[in-house]
């Protein structure tokens, strides 16, 4: 194969697998959003601050798996207690004022993560080296990571068991209901708190999910928060309660991303990364404005 | 027994219209602008004035464009910085290559400019709304603010990419010291506070709040919803404008990317929830509750630290205001989601009553 | 002849709101079109707003003929209304509701208005003198300044029947004026909208499910059924009709 064929395969596999990273940290606001009708700001920071302790407790010689399920429990309490303090108040008020509540959580997450485990940066390993698969660099010279490869088995893993996790349990429809409407869904005896604690947890799970494999690829470091703001034109893209919505918004955006910046991007000085998922969502948003799999939403009056 | 309305009579729709209708307000205003004018910058301390009024008025200014468009036409913006940041640099350059033309005009011009990408930006509001409206808002801030960074003509070509802002001047009265910079600063201010207030209680200011509360509604009264729309992102890109324009000019002292970044445009956007939105005062409430902030706080751990002898460290310091701010917002959004404003208001009626109970 | 609705209908997806619907309404008259829930006219009422756009047929308005308006060109046509379920700006007083009712009449710009200088000062005091005159005549004096999302159910009906009013429209739909009301409020609201019909003449389209109100106050009644016209003539034309009496009660067919 000629070597830009091989090259632009390598950029698009590249761009893919990083889509799959924001497809990632996107499935957490699809789950809340798809629970509780909340659009969840902070989940850049859950991201942060779950690496981030799971980190320093590995840091602080903790066994592995020890550290895993100890910051799986924070992430959880920490789900209770935002839905005890900062969601079961605003019931029922506009999504906008949920939303920006969100973001003061956000600035929370944000002091408090530092507060506790300090500002400075760490890597994080988790066994699988960044390194090019061996079978494919040798028969047919690309160069395509083992880790991003696993990435995207763990994130193919992780949609599939929520997508069936949501279709076909009792617990999943009831989540749906409550999306929906809460009212509705305390009146035929839904348990309001119960199943908002349940999709903060689950979803707590999947900020560390998240939280782990960027840890790896970018280090556990402050900037880690900025992932969510990568999300959210995959968000655009995949409509905001779109489980499989998600994945396809991120390999969407991470390709036409990766290609532009590569291709397009030293025609006009670089650094166009900042804003060219942005825009592609923006365009894409003109043509379908609730996304590729979401719901139209028709104002009766 | 102060604050009586007793014997103040409306007897036309003008006075009924005023701004400030209750004689004991129209006192007030006249005593606050006759202190801010003359007052402080005669008995204020150099540092006072140049890091914390000075930037409350421009914050307050920002604050006030942005409740323009979130607070009064529903539309939310996390663009903010970005609109400053196209009024600095677009004054900068004005000065720069029209030398002639004088302070004043460079920034309407910067502030014209400003509304230009303000409307560009708000093309989309046409068509989407909510939580992904402010998305696209955020397009808007990364892309401008890549703009201002890889386009050499904005810093005239300068190697760091960061540009020593010109001294202004009027009519040969130059604005150099910070009591100075102060009362530029604070006429600007209040000029367009002025006509930020008329505006929001005329017709425009009620289209916005009917697209607001329910954009159907609205046109079915016949409201225009593009015109109107475009309106409100090209008025508060104005204002954001001339007050990223004053940011650099009278503040900073710089003109530079770094400035203006999505940090900017979330504090902008607490002071708009802190202190209310949909209110003029509300602006000026929260910048200052958001300036002066941090400030206490620092005192408050240094007396601390003095007291106890507990070191606090900076760093804590600067985490506790994120964790303190991210809580304030919460707490008002449950308590007073109309903010500080808000409170002034209930205080003002208690105000009438006192020393009655009821 | 001011209105003219000629064979509309209007489906949305696989469920037809509307089948071939025709009728008319003469200049100053009040026309009513009732019919049991479900029956299509609401959808009637947007159709001829330009809220819906129906797949067939055409509303002739005055001069005008069309199949495709829009809520903001028949506004400024003069054609007003109100909904079932209140389409106030709840963020705003009942004094700023009515105003927004004026804005088609109101023609400084932006910049005129912020300076707040002689032309827009003017404007704004005449039509508020103008709103005043609906504010006297639907007594609304002493909630004139409260935000209308505090008002009860029944005075937020009647602020947006002045909403409506404010804007002096040729013809007024009506969504259901009285739903909701105790007796009282309906006497005072069937005065108000026989006042408005004889003062100022206005054409008055309304929905309601009220008989004695229909029969009292109208001049026709259009009656719909399943989206199709089943009866058109005068109250009581329509009230022996056995086809209207038939779909109030429910008999199958």
């Amino acid at each position: 194969m000629p070597i830009e064929v091989i090259f632009f395969i390598e950029v698009l596999a590249g761009g893919l697998l990083a889509g799959v990273m924001y497809s990632l940290v996107a499935l957490g606001f699809v789950l809340i959003y798809k629970a509780s009708g909340v659009f969840n700001f902070a989940q850049g920071a859950m991201v942060f601050f779950a690496a981030l302790t799971f980190v320093s407790l590995l840091e602080m010689q903790w066994n592995f798996w020890l550290a895993l399920l100890v910051t799986l429990a924070v992430m959880v309490v920490l789900g209770l207690v935002t839905e005890r303090v900062v969601l079961r108040p605003l019931i029922n008020q506009a999504p906008i004022t949920l939303f920006m509540a969100t973001i003061g959580l956000t600035f929370v997450l944000e002091g408090l993560s530092q507060l506790v485990w300090g500002s400075q940066p760490h890597g994080l390993e988790l066994g699988i080296p960044d390194v090019p698969m061996e079978w494919l660099s040798q028969r047919w010279n690309m160069n395509i990571s083992q880790f991003d490869l696993f990435a995207a088995g763990v994130a193919g893993v992780l949609v599939a068991v929520l997508a069936v996790f949501f279709q076909k349990t009792r617990i999943g429809r009831a989540l749906r209901a409550v999306a929906d409407d809460h009212q509705a869904a305390l009146a035929v005896g839904i348990p309001l708190q119960h199943i908002w604690a349940i999709v903060w947890g689950v979803a707590g799970f999947v900020a560390l999910v998240a939280g782990l494999i960027w840890g790896v690829r970018n280090g556990v470091q402050f900037a880690l928060t900025f992932v969510a703001l990568k999300a959210l034109p995959v968000l655009l893209i995949g409509g905001f309660e779109s489980i499989p919505g998600a994945i396809l918004g991120g390999l969407i955006i991470g390709a036409t991303e990766k290609v532009a910046e590569v291709y397009f991007g030293p025609m006009v000085g670089g650094g166009i990364e900042s804003w060219f998922a942005y825009v592609v969502a923006l365009l894409f948003l003109l043509v379908r404005p609730e996304g590729l799999f979401g719901e139209k939403h028709i104002d009766r009056v | 027994m102060l604050y009586r309305e007793a014997g103040q009579f409306k007897s036309s729709y003008a006075e009924d219209q005023q701004i400030f209708p209750i004689r004991q307000d129209r006192i007030g205003i006249g005593l606050l602008l006759l202190v801010a004018f003359v007052v402080v910058p005669l008995a204020g301390n150099q540092y006072w004035l140049g890091a914390i009024i000075t930037p409350f008025l421009i914050f307050a200014l920002a604050a006030l464009g942005l409740n323009i468009l979130t607070g009064y036409a529903g539309q939310l913006s996390l663009g903010t910085a970005a609109f400053m940041a196209v009024g600095a640099f677009m004054a900068y350059n004005f000065v720069l290559r029209l030398p002639w033309i004088g302070v004043i005009p460079a920034f309407i011009l910067a502030g014209l400019c400003a509304a230009a990408v303000g409307i560009v930006f708000g093309l989309p509001s046409l068509r989407i709304k909510g939580f992904y409206l402010a998305v696209a808002t955020l397009a808007c801030q990364f892309f401008v603010l890549w703009a201002l960074q890889r386009v050499p003509w904005f810093t005239n070509y300068s190697s760091t990419g960061v540009v020593t802002a010109q001294q202004i001047s009027l009519l040969g009265f130059a604005f150099d010291s910070p009591e100075r910079k102060y009362l530029f600063t604070l006429a600007v201010v209040a000029v367009m506070a002025l006509l930020a207030k008329n505006l929001m209680r005329s017709e425009t200011g009620r289209a916005f709040m009917a697209v607001r509360d329910m954009d159907i509604a609205a046109a079915v009264v016949g409201i225009p919803m593009m015109k109107t729309k475009l309106l409100a992102f090209a008025i508060s890109s104005f204002y954001c404008g001339v007050a990223g324009a004053l940011y650099a000019y009278t503040y900073l002292g710089t003109v530079e990317p770094e400035a203006f970044t999505l940090d900017l445009s979330f504090r902008i956007l607490f002071m708009v929830i802190i202190g209310g939105v949909g209110s003029i005062l509300g602006s000026f409430l929260g910048a200052a509750f958001i300036t002066l902030f941090p400030i206490f706080l620092n005192l408050a751990s240094g007396w601390l630290s003095h007291t106890f002898g507990m070191d606090i460290s900076h760093a804590v310091v600067s985490n506790l205001e994120l964790m303190i701010f991210g809580g304030l917002i919460i707490f008002f959004l449950i308590v007073e989601p109309l903010g500080l404003a808000r409170l002034w208001q209930i205080a003002k009626e208690k105000l009438r009553l006192w020393p009655f109970p009821h | 002849m001011i209105l003219s609705v000629e064979n509309v209908s209007l489906a949305f997806g696989g469920v037809k709101a509307l089948s071939e619907v025709s009728f008319d309404v003469r200049e100053h008259e009040i026309r009513a079109i009732i019919g049991p829930n479900g029956a299509g006219k609401s959808s009637m009422l947007n159709v001829i707003n330009g809220v819906y756009h129906p797949q067939q047929g055409k509303i002739r308005f005055e001069k005008f003929e069309f199949s495709d308006m829009d809520p903001h060109r028949a506004a400024s046509l003069g054609i007003a209304r109100t909904f079932q379920n209140i389409a106030l700006f709840k963020g705003m007083t009942v004094l700023d509701n009515l105003m927004t009712g004026r804005n088609l009449r109101m023609r400084c710009n932006f910049l005129q208005q912020a300076l707040w200088l002689g032309p827009a000062k003017r404007e704004e005091l005449q039509n508020r003198r103008a709103v005043e005159e609906i504010i006297d005549f639907l007594e609304i004096q002493h909630i004139r300044k409260t935000p209308v999302g505090r008002l009860p159910y029944g005075l937020q009906k009647r602020v947006e029947l002045g909403r409506a009013l404010a804007a002096e429209p040729k013809m007024l739909l009506l969504d259901e004026p009285m739903a909701g009301m105790n007796l009282e409020e309906k006497q005072d609201m069937c005065r108000f909208v026989l006042d408005v019909n004889d003062q100022y003449g206005t054409t008055l389209v309304l929905i309601e499910h009220d008989m004695g109100v229909v029969m009292d106050i109208s001049d026709r009644v259009v009656v719909l059924d399943y989206g199709r016209k089943i009866a058109d003539g005068t109250p009581e034309e329509v009230r022996s009709n056995q086809k209207v009496i038939d779909a109030y009660l429910g008999v199958a067919h």
